[in-house]
């Protein structure tokens, strides 16, 4: 893993985040996070009342799968903010992958911190979620 | 707006922590090396979205003797409000510290900014936000959440 203070402008890591999603993860996010909403729960109701092709994941859970970028590569980051812009649907068998990207590095109270963008995309390389994160090193 | 306790419990941390797929023993294991260096068990970045399992208006959670929308023995039927689309925009995090099992939150919603753009495919487009304040019981602020919804004026492509 890397250390906050060891990374620089331009730095970037990439990851694969989920492969071929599945219903029964989307069905434990819901189950986690109390957001049973059909349109994620439920098959009939998303493709007979809704009109989808099949249920959809919540935006929430992308977002939970791309905090992984930062976590799991920065070892010692304590996030101070993290946000995303939810610009595409992600279904069941979608193969998510995220991008992290160093845009600015600096320190606060003797401290490490660093700026973060992150792009989060599917099989199609089509963009699902893109935002920022804000992180301080030990 | 309603005020409401949100208690972070070491389970629960776990089995939001395995739904969004992170298997980093801080979520679960407080005897790792790991975790004691991080100073103890924490919970998965996004994990106060699981504020809905406490949160006592969440619409989207089946509730005893209250009709439901979702599939029984027929499709289900569609939402009141139908021609009109709310999707979830965005979603902003502030950290002022970690949320470790045993906090009790303290939840605060409220309004926030709300404007309008025109687009082509959509029609008026409204977006709303909604800021959610965890405190601790020493009236400490430790996450803001901001939510970010738009509401389309007739049937866009769903809702995230």
């Amino acid at each position: 893993m890397t250390m906050v203070r060891e990374l620089g402008i331009g730095g970037t890591h990439t990851q694969l985040l989920v492969e071929e999603l599945t219903r029964t993860q989307i069905v434990m996010y819901a189950g986690a996070s109390g957001d049973y909403n059909p349109l994620h729960t439920d098959e009939v109701y998303a493709t007979k009342i809704a009109g989808f092709p099949s249920v959809l994941a919540h935006g929430q859970l992308t977002m939970g799968l791309t905090a992984r970028l930062v976590t799991s590569w920065l070892d010692d980051a304590v996030l101070t903010a993290f946000g995303v812009r939810f610009s595409r649907q992600v279904w069941p068998g979608d193969t998510l992958t995220g991008t992290v990207t160093v845009t600015a590095v600096g320190e606060q109270d003797g401290r490490p911190t660093a700026e973060l963008m992150l792009i989060t995309t599917n099989q199609e390389d089509q963009t699902v979620v893109s935002g920022y994160a804000r992180v301080r090193g030990e | 707006m309603p005020r409401f306790q949100f208690p972070v419990e070491a389970g629960h941390v776990l089995c939001f922590a395995r739904a969004v797929g992170d298997d980093d023993p801080v979520r679960y294991d407080a005897e790792h090396e790991r975790t004691i260096r991080r100073g103890g068990l924490s919970a998965s970045p996004t994990f106060v979205a699981a504020v809905a399992q406490f949160d006592p208006d969440w619409p989207y959670r089946p509730q005893p003797g209250q009709p439901w929308c979702g599939s029984g023995r027929g499709p289900g039927t569609p939402p009141p409000g139908a021609g009109t689309t709310s999707l979830h925009a965005e979603q902003h995090y502030e950290y002022h510290r970690e949320v470790r099992p045993g906090d009790v939150l303290t939840v605060e919603r409220s309004a926030g900014a709300t404007w309008e753009k025109h687009s082509a495919r959509s029609g008026r487009l409204r977006f709303e936000e909604e800021i959610t304040r965890f405190t601790d019981p020493a009236g400490e602020l430790v996450v803001t959440a901001r939510r970010v919804r738009v509401i389309t004026g007739r049937s866009a492509e769903g809702s995230t």
